[in-house]
Order: C-alpha cells, then structure tokens, then sequence
C-alpha cells in the first residue's frame, strides 16, 4: 500500500515538475512565435507541430543514449533516475505547450494588441492582458501536456528503468504487474492512473472556466 | 527584451536545479547498476535481495532486467557495473574480450518444456529433448523469446541439437519480451515455449500451461555473476559491484536463496551453488 501510494506520488512529481518546466518555457516562446514575424517562422512551427506528435520512446531513446554510461553525458550519472524522466517528458511536453500557446494567442483579435499599445501597456503589460484573453486555451495546453506524458510509457520505462522505489511510475508499474500476470493489481494501477488524470483536469478545467 | 529573456531563463534554470536537486542528494549515496535477466526480477527474487543489500550496505542498485543477451552489452559499453546472467556461451566471449572478470557461479535451476495441458503436440511421452523439438516444430505453434536473452539463446541450442533451423518454422514466434510475458503469450495462444523453472514456477497459477517435458541434462540454467572490468571501464564502480557479488555469494544469503518461494510454491525456485 505505502509502495502504492508512493508510485501515486512519485508520477505526480516527475510528470508534474516536467509539465511545469514546460510551461515556463513553452508559454513565452509560443507567446513570441505568435506575435511576432521572422524569416522561418513558418518552418518553425510546422517542426513544433510536428513535435506535438512526436513518439515518446523515440524521445526516450535519445535521451537515453545521450545520457547512458557510454554517452557523451554519461559522467553526470543521471541515468536510471528521476532526474532523466523528467528531462525526457519535458521534450515530449514543450512543443505541446509551444503549439497550443502559439494558436491560441494566433487566435485573439489582432487589433487587441495594437489597442493595447495606443493605450499605452508595456510589452509585459500587454503579455498578461493577452495571455489572461488566451487562458482557455493556455489550461487546454497545460491538460494536454500533462495528459500525453503522465499516461507515456516507453520514455519513462528506457531512460527511468522502472525501478522498483525509485524510478516506477503508474505506468511501467501497469507494464511490470501484466507481464507478471497481476492483471487485477495492473487494472487497479490503470484507474488510478485515469483518476489522476481526471482531478489533475478537472482542477485546471475550473481555473479554465471561471470568469 | 532580451535582457528580460536572459533572467528567464535564469529562472527556469533555477527551476531545473530544484527539480534535480533530490536526486541530487540521491546521487551522494553511492550506487550500482546491476543488468540482469528478467527471470531473477518476474520471480521476485530481487525484490527481496536488493533492498536487503541497500540496507545492510548502504549502497542503491539500480536493477536493469533485460535478459542475459542486453545485460551482456551493458557490460561491453560499460554502462553496467555488474551483470548476474544466465548465458554461459555467450558469457564466455565477454569474458575472453576481457569486458567481465571476477565472475562467480550463484545458483541454478532448470529449464522447461510448458505448453498447454491436453498436449497437442504429444510430446510428453517422449524421452528425449531431440525428438520432442521436433515434434512440436511439426504439429504445434511454438513462442520464443527472441530477445537474445539467456532463454532465447537455450532455446536456439535446442533447436541446433535438433537440427532445425528456426527461421523456418512457421508457426515459431518471437515476442521480444521478457519470460513473464512470454509465458502469458505461449498461455493464450495455447503454445508450446522453454521457460526456466523460477518463472514458470512464480506465474503458475495464473497460466493454463503444464510442464511437458524437464530433467534432461540438456535443460540445465546456471546463473553466473560478474564485475564489469575497471580496467577496461573506467566508469564501473569495482569497489561497490564487488560488494554486492560478496553480499550474494555469502552463506545466509546463499541458504536464503535455497528456501525462497518454499513457502509459497512447495519447491525451491533457485538451487545455490556459491557455497560448494
């Protein structure tokens, strides 16, 4: 039950703390993608939207080779740990952010900027009142980023290990107890997983929705 | 503006470092990497050992189950510190290629021809491992490992003695996965496959399967343990993956290993043999 709770705890954490990081950097560079214009800046965001899509065990994998023993990061000995799994579900989570932040600002009347600017708002002035217009949009970036790597698993499972009190998460634990035919423990494993993703949701939906 | 973006990303690199630092403080306790094969891990022998190691020692192991074949290149590249494997051919060549040394024998059991009760391909009359690979090679479907693990590489020898050539079997398939899964794969698909004793033993409640075929000397699964050699590996960690060999090989443990899963299987899963 206490190792339970733990993998409860210790999925919330990474995935949470990757979501997070996400945010900070994806919310002021989707912000900069969409207000401004630049040679690239198409070709730019058909890679971010392409890395929307990205598949999670092929951002693992890298991961895992730059981090491994072997690799050219392997002396900073962060393989197998927590510190690696966030790393890899940031990359998975950032151009999520990135993309739904820019469309979503894309989407605000362009004359409320330049209102904004005859009124006389600062750039970080004008960046809150825009991104307070776009919030329906920003929670949706945050649900989705948080969605797509809580429920990953072939990342979390090559650069974490699945290690038993250290690096297993809701999903490799669900991986680990089918493969050792627990199937009631895996399906208790699974609602959980989908329990906590519906609260984590649910909170942002009410921030989301209020007015 | 970009005077402001520079002290952002100042923040977000703060924010990093708070992120890392548990792991961090994690990171002070010293730490192995042990590849290994996933029957020591779907048998839950490790599940007992390792946390009873960390304690007594001190040390955190990072346990990687892989199968014997995977766990062996950990040990090539050096992103191991010691392998506990079960592949005896294979170990050779990475012991001559100087990637293992220091290698101990630690326990055995056996492998095992399972498939499905009534037996489809009649194979548990017969009286030698010969005759009964060819038998299910001809009337049954057969699933493999195929993961280059210790398992796999059994398996492929049978065969060889056999003298079939796998790749031409059409109802031969490869899971890729570990003896756990496997097993529920052979299981659902009402299947023949090899499986070492521990595993078959650990999962047999839950399988339709029965043993069909055993005891041959050709069946035997020994498991050695290695140190990842420092010499050639700067990285390994010698000092702690010798500690944990010494943990495994030491007398109580070697007579825990005879009576673990007694209790709940009414047999032994591992047999030691350190002590002899």
């Amino acid at each position: 039950m206490t190792e339970l709770l733990a993998i409860v705890l210790r999925t919330l954490v990474v995935s949470g703390t990757a979501t997070a990081m996400a945010v900070l950097v994806g919310f002021p560079l989707g912000y900069a993608i969409a207000r401004r214009r630049f040679r690239g800046r198409t070709l730019l965001l058909g890679f971010i939207n392409t890395g929307m899509g990205m598949p999670p065990v092929a951002v693992g994998l890298v991961v895992w080779v730059m981090l491994v023993r072997s690799g050219p990061f392997g002396g900073l000995d962060l393989i197998y740990t927590r510190t690696a799994m966030v790393l890899a579900q940031f990359l998975i989570a950032t151009p999520i952010v990135v993309g739904f932040t820019t469309a979503s600002v894309q989407a605000l009347p362009p004359r409320l900027a330049d209102l904004l600017f005859v009124l006389g708002a600062g750039r970080l002035r004008t960046m809150w009142i825009l991104a307070r217009e776009a919030k329906l949009g920003l929670a949706a970036a945050i649900m989705a980023a948080f969605g797509a790597i809580v429920s990953e698993v072939g990342a979390s499972m090559i650069v974490g290990g699945n290690l038993e009190r250290s690096t297993r998460v809701l999903t490799t634990a669900i991986v680990t107890e089918t493969s050792r035919g627990e199937i009631e423990r895996a399906l208790v494993l699974g609602l959980i997983l989908l329990g906590l993703t519906f609260i984590v949701s649910l909170a942002l939906t009410v921030v989301q929705q209020r007015r | 503006m970009y005077r402001k973006l520079s002290k952002y990303f100042l923040l977000i690199g703060i924010a990093v470092g708070i992120a890392a630092a548990p792991n961090a403080n994690g990171q002070a306790k010293p730490s192995l990497i042990l590849g290994t094969t996933t029957s020591t891990q779907d048998t839950g022998l490790l599940d007992v050992l390792v946390p009873r190691f960390e304690k007594e020692r001190r040390i955190e192991v990072k346990v990687i189950a892989v199968g014997s074949g995977a766990a062996l290149r950990m040990a090539e590249r050096g992103d191991a510190d010691v392998v506990l494997v079960h592949s005896p051919t294979s170990e050779q060549r990475y012991i001559e290629s100087g990637d293992l040394v220091d290698g101990r024998l630690v326990m055995h059991n056996d492998f095992l021809i399972v498939g499905p009760m009534d037996d489809p391909a009649g194979i548990r009359k017969l009286s030698s491992i010969t005759e009964v690979m060819r038998a299910i090679a001809a009337r049954s479907i057969f699933i493999s490992r195929g993961d280059d693990s210790g398992t796999h590489a059994q398996e492929l020898a049978l065969w060889a003695a056999a003298r079939i050539d796998p790749k031409s079997l059409a109802r031969r398939e490869e899971t890729g996965q570990g003896m756990g899964a496997t097993l529920n794969i052979a299981d659902q698909k009402r299947a023949y496959t090899i499986t070492d004793r521990g595993t078959y033993l650990a999962l047999r409640k839950k399988l339709g399967l029965a043993i069909l075929f055993q005891s041959d000397p050709s069946l035997r699964n020994v498991y050695h343990i290695y140190v990842v050699n420092p010499k050639k590996h700067p990285t390994v960690k010698a000092a702690e993956a010798r500690a944990f060999i010494d943990f495994l090989v030491s007398a109580p443990i070697q007579q825990w290993i005879a009576s673990f899963g007694r209790d709940v299987y009414g047999e032994s899963l591992f047999f030691p043999d350190a002590l002899h």
